[in-house]
């Protein structure tokens, strides 16, 4: 079924690049006076919760903000390294709104939608001028101006940066604001609370049952309309870069609210993150993609190297370059090391599929500087007039100029594997990192429940099946500071005579006992098994059948298998403590509940897309030589209903005609 | 590895802790701290004990989520390392590890080894921001030029990840740390100076208010800082901080 | 008045006193070095100090003064500081984050105050009796005579350098510590940093020799 009448996507009319004005120009507006009359929830303070909380708050709502953390600035957008995307054309390369909005649909293998694309790219560089306003200390050149550096294989210089920690940055910057409007009373902050339910009276959503992670109470607190800034679902495999919070929960709630859950199975799965080393593992650590301009990925191109490599009789340095597979630069020559993300992920898990991986556990590739260390090293003697055939020499400077560069990377990889990455190659595998699916919205960022809304990674966004390098601290902040407070309004108008929503309505009785139910569940079950039992179980299940390559055998299984697990944990799932007092295992089997739904849906998703696009590789719809192949009568967004189980849940298409776009295929060879 | 642990058990503020020892056997050198917390943590679910809780977060060094005393000192005895990042192989077989909460009146227990560091929040609150409204008509980013140095120093300061290590290194449990690398950040950048001087008296008054000691200039929480935070922030504070009462 | 009550006024507080005091201690290391080249510079230079009216009864209550003052604040300090934290940790390992001298000024400060107490009773007591209770004759040739006296009991110059020990180690800290306080911690600070570490040693050894001198003479 196509969304048609009962959820248009509200595309304003008009040629794009006068779209998101001409809207802007006709939309509904709040009063002042009225504002202060209105309340709005805010679940989750990361870049796009953050930025929202703060704008609402400023603009004279009455916000209210939750986060499961202490503190607000520690949301999971902290973790960004490399920077963020924004069409200034400070470099003079070239580059505009359309050429941003053009990579990014086009990076995402054409599966978004082309008009919330151009308004992203549009509002890109306010972005950047709001963020330096308020005193986020991006990287500088020498003339004191903002640099730039490239990224994710695009053309031009677009990306700013704070060192290898924007996203800490952008968010402290978020967190500033929210601070003004904190100490103002503007934003009244919920730190260490966390999201339990929605709560729907006569079709809009009016609150949320929140639950005080520090007492163990739930409260009841109402809205003229609810925000949802909760993030994504990587965890759902459960190793990922994610932070060990990281969960579906409030998204998976309006869901089952109502709430239609688009794309679940565009995962990207990021290149260079250091390997699995044990069973122990909690989470996976990202080394930035940068290191992929410098460093060659390898492995043996012989197996009996392979082996003995794995049983520790072999070091990768005593390889000899002939013996070397370099199968980036093999596959594809333009791109080389430097494919994106999706690319270059699965064909390293070919390679170690293939019995040529490098680590005990053989899901591991080489990324290797000597090559750059010498070139490096070359070069600098070269220019401060000393031998270039000094090898010692060589490699010391050489190492000197990587260190600059990569040092703080360097020093973290070895900090976890214990390895010098000067001498030894660094050895790195695909990790789970962003979801570019989520919940679906319209135009105006309102999901198909009314007054409920979702923004930054929560949502199904302007990523389509894969998102490009620093372009997620970018929707985040765009979708938190300049789309939602105005699109907000154009809904809020209607509600300025509401007065505040009352709490002791059956609506909030009823949402709150299933949540008392579902905790009670929990702590009375006579289980015997640990709430990361079945994380970790579910989590084998998604990366082994739902993960970097899928097909509908393993598909088909993983959704029996989970709907196992599903069973299984409601029945042997043992949560210790009480339900007063902070309990973290308790909040755990709460996230993990949702997880398990969210991952069948997941597969279920993957199964019903019979293409190959971005992040999304089935193994049955592929070239010859192992490509992707898509299929255009794919070219929709799958947004989910909720039906009662996930199994029985609603396929609706949104069909994506690109109107401004050629749709091309994808090729880095 | 084995390992003798003495974790500072605490059910909630309102009660007194105590040191429980734990025997924990066959920890891989390859485990991160908080992950041999979490085999601890397994094992006294499944026995039908309560797990030990602390905070944590990203595991990636950057949330300031972790705050564990390990063998008396912040996150431990490796340096510029949060306690997530702290690896086992930092410990011998055989070894005793005592994990208390980071210690001070303004960071209250909330159990175990969690605590409240809502201070630092409120002090941030008091001043830590740039009074400009986030509608987007601000000028365009590239129209203030901003000397290298200074934008450098001012990023330095602001990688600070709010974690708490400084009080709970410092003998007199002062966050002047944490508070002098905000102050630094905005002293620096043309966008904070504005509001400079009402800034750190705000932010100091709200510091001192929280209950934190005064700084000695010991220098422990420099050393101890995950993220490498200079005390010439602290002497920069002292020195606003000065300026601002000899104008007024 | 504000300013005085924050943290950071206390401390810049300390460090004016402490300046003041440094001040004062360089003046007195001076004319107690006259000692050692010349008895007839030494004993004038005392019987202008002792009897100078500036100096008697202005500059000498001022010291008194900032002594108190540097003291009774470093208790407030103290003690605010202690209230920080009230629970102590069951482990501690500060000797590898930070110098003993500088956790235990307290201590270092409270042997420097004892120490003033003897030389009080030793000298300014003594003195002060002499001049404003029994209005003897103002002998402007005794106050050599007098100090190599004292000097003559090897038990007082023990304590007296065990005393200026603990003050060199008060000051190693404190002095340079008094810089970063008023917020001077710029291209600078190595070298004051130098400076202030020479002056810590310097001076307390200078006291010392000063008695060693005078005892081993005798």
């Amino acid at each position: 079924m196509k969304i048609g009448a009962n959820f248009p996507a509200k595309i304003p009319e008009g040629p794009i690049k006068d779209k998101w004005t001409s809207y802007k120009n006709k939309i509904d507006l709040v009063n002042p006076a009225n504002k202060r009359l209105i309340d709005i929830i805010v679940v989750g303070t990361g870049l796009a919760g953050g930025s929202a909380a703060a704008t609402l708050a400023e603009l004279g709502y009455n916000v209210k903000a939750f986060c499961f953390q202490d503190s607000p600035r520690r949301a999971h957008s902290i973790a960004a390294q490399g920077g963020i995307n924004a069409s200034k054309n400070y470099m003079g390369d070239g580059d505009s709104d359309y050429r941003l909005f053009y990579d990014t649909v086009k990076g995402g293998d054409y599966r978004a939608r082309e008009e919330n694309v151009y308004r992203l790219a549009e509002v890109s560089g306010n972005i950047i001028d709001q963020c330096v306003a308020q005193g986020v200390p991006f990287a500088r050149d020498y003339g004191g101006l903002l640099d730039n550096r490239s990224f994710g294989g695009v053309l031009v210089s677009r990306t700013f940066y704070a060192k290898g920690q924007t996203g800490q940055q952008l968010l402290l910057g978020a967190y500033s604001a929210m601070n003004r409007q904190i100490a103002r009373g503007k934003i009244k902050m919920y730190n260490r609370h966390e999201m339990m339910d929605l709560v729907i009276v006569e079709g809009k959503a009016r609150g949320i049952i929140a639950k005080n992670l520090i007492t163990g109470d739930l409260e009841r607190h109402s809205a003229h309309a609810v925000v949802i800034a909760s993030g994504g679902y990587g965890n759902v495999f459960y190793l990922s870069t994610n932070a060990m919070g990281s969960n579906v929960s409030a998204a998976w709630k309006i869901h089952k609210k109502g709430a239609w859950f688009a794309n679940p199975c565009f995962t990207q799965i990021h290149p260079t993150c250091i390997p699995v080393s044990g069973d122990h593992q909690s989470k996976l650590t990202l080394m930035s993609e940068s290191l992929r301009n410098d460093g060659r990925i390898w492995v043996p191109g012989k197996e009996e190297d392979a082996k003995a490599i794995r049983s520790g009789t072999l070091r990768p340095t005593a390889i000899a370059e002939d013996d070397r597979d370099y199968f980036l630069e093999r596959r594809y020559p333009a791109f080389g090391n430097l494919v994106p993300r999706d690319v270059a992920s699965r064909a390293a898990k070919e390679r170690c599929d293939a019995g040529f991986g490098v680590n005990a556990t053989g899901e591991a590739v080489y990324l290797d500087f000597a090559a750059a260390i010498i070139r490096y090293g070359k070069e600098k003697a070269l220019v401060t007039h000393q031998d270039a055939n000094n090898e010692a020499l060589v490699l010391e400077l050489g190492r000197e100029i990587i260190a600059t560069k990569y040092g703080n990377l360097f020093q973290m990889y070895e900090k976890i594997v214990d390895e010098n990455p000067y001498e030894t190659p660094m050895m790195i595998y695909p990790a789970v990192h962003y979801t570019m699916g989520g919940i679906w919205v319209d135009y105006d960022l309102m999901t198909t429940v009314p007054g409920c809304y979702a923004i930054g990674e929560a949502n199904f966004s302007e990523h389509g099946a894969n998102r490009l390098g620093a372009s997620a601290l970018m929707q985040g902040l765009a979708d938190g500071y300049f789309v939602l407070p105005y699109t907000i309004g154009n809904y809020l108008a209607e509600d300025i005579r509401t007065g505040a929503i009352p709490v002791d309505t059956p609506e909030f009785d009823a949402a709150e006992k299933g949540v008392q139910e579902q905790l009670e569940r929990f702590i009375y079950n006579k289980g015997s098994k640990p709430v990361d039992y079945f994380h970790k179980k579910l989590g084998k299940v998604m990366w082994n059948k739902v993960g970097m390559s899928r097909n509908a055998k393993d598909l088909n299984d993983a959704i029996e298998e989970i709907q196992a697990i599903r069973d299984e944990f409601y029945k042997e799932v043992k949560v210790p403590g009480n339900l007063d007092g902070f309990n973290e295992e308790l909040a755990k089997a709460g996230r993990v509940a949702d997880f398990l739904e969210l991952g069948e849906l997941f597969a279920k998703d993957a199964l019903k897309r019979e293409e190959s696009c971005g992040g999304h590789f089935r193994e049955e719809y592929q070239t010859p030589e192992g490509e992707a192949k898509r299929d255009k009568a794919f070219q929709y967004v799958a947004a989910w209903e909720h039906k009662g189980a996930p199994k029985d849940a609603k396929l609706h298409k949104e069909m994506l005609d690109y109107k401004y776009i050629e749709v091309k295929e994808r090729s880095y060879k | 590895m084995n390992l003798k642990l003495k974790i500072w058990r605490q059910k909630n503020a309102a009660t007194k802790g105590k040191i429980v020892n734990y025997d924990i056997n066959e920890v891989s050198s390859d485990m991160s701290f908080l992950e041999m917390l979490d085999v601890l943590n397994a094992d006294l679910t499944e026995k039908g004990d309560e797990p030990v809780s602390f905070d944590h977060d990203c595991r990636e060094g950057i949330c300031g989520s972790c705050s564990l005393q390990i063998n008396g000192r912040p996150h431990g005895p490796d340096g510029g390392t949060t306690t997530c990042q702290l690896h086992m192989r930092k410990f011998k077989d055989g070894d005793s590890i005592v994990i208390e909460p980071f210690r001070a009146k303004a960071f209250p227990i909330v159990k175990d080894l969690i605590i409240d560091r809502s201070a630092f929040d409120r002090v941030q609150h008091a001043g830590a921001f740039v009074s400009v409204n986030t509608s987007g008509n601000t000028q365009d980013a590239n129209a203030t030029p901003i000397n290298k140095g200074d934008a450098d120093n001012a990023f330095d300061a602001a990688s600070c990840i709010g974690c708490g290590a400084c009080v709970a290194a410092c003998k007199n449990a002062s966050a002047m740390l944490f508070v002098s690398a905000k102050v630094s950040q905005y002293a620096l950048l043309p966008q904070g100076q504005v509001e400079r001087e009402k800034r750190v008296t705000d932010m100091i008054s709200q510091m001192d208010e929280e209950g934190f000691g005064a700084c000695t200039n010991t220098g422990a929480c420099e050393v101890e800082c995950p993220k490498g935070i200079s005390i010439t922030n602290i002497a920069r504070m002292n020195r606003e901080f000065i300026k601002s009462n000899l104008k007024s | 008045m504000s300013f005085i009550l924050s943290s950071i006024g206390k401390k810049v507080a300390m460090s004016l006193s402490a300046f003041f005091l440094i001040s004062f201690l360089l003046l007195h290391v001076a004319i107690n070095f006259l000692s050692v080249v010349s008895e007839r510079m030494y004993n004038e230079a005392s019987h202008f100090m002792g009897t100078n009216p500036i100096i008697q009864f202005v500059m000498q209550p001022i010291l008194i003064l900032g002594v108190l003052f540097h003291f009774t604040l470093g208790f407030v300090l103290e003690f605010q500081n202690k209230s920080a934290r009230p629970v102590k940790y069951e482990m501690k390992n500060n000797q590898l984050n930070s110098s003993w001298l500088s956790r235990n000024m307290i201590y270092s400060g409270l042997v420097i105050l004892a120490f003033l107490g003897l030389h009080f009773y030793d000298f300014w007591i003594p003195e002060i009796q002499y001049k404003y209770i029994e209005f003897q004759d103002p002998n402007r040739h005794r106050y050599f005579a007098e100090l190599t006296h004292k000097f003559e009991d090897p038990t007082r110059v023990g304590f007296y350098t065990v005393s200026f020990i603990l003050l060199m180690m008060h000051l190693l800290h404190g002095f340079q510590s008094a810089f970063q306080s008023l917020g001077v911690n710029n291209k600078f600070a190595p070298g004051i940093k130098k400076t202030a570490w020479a002056f810590s040693v310097a001076i307390p050894l200078t006291f010392v020799f000063i008695a060693l001198f005078h005892h081993l003479k005798h």
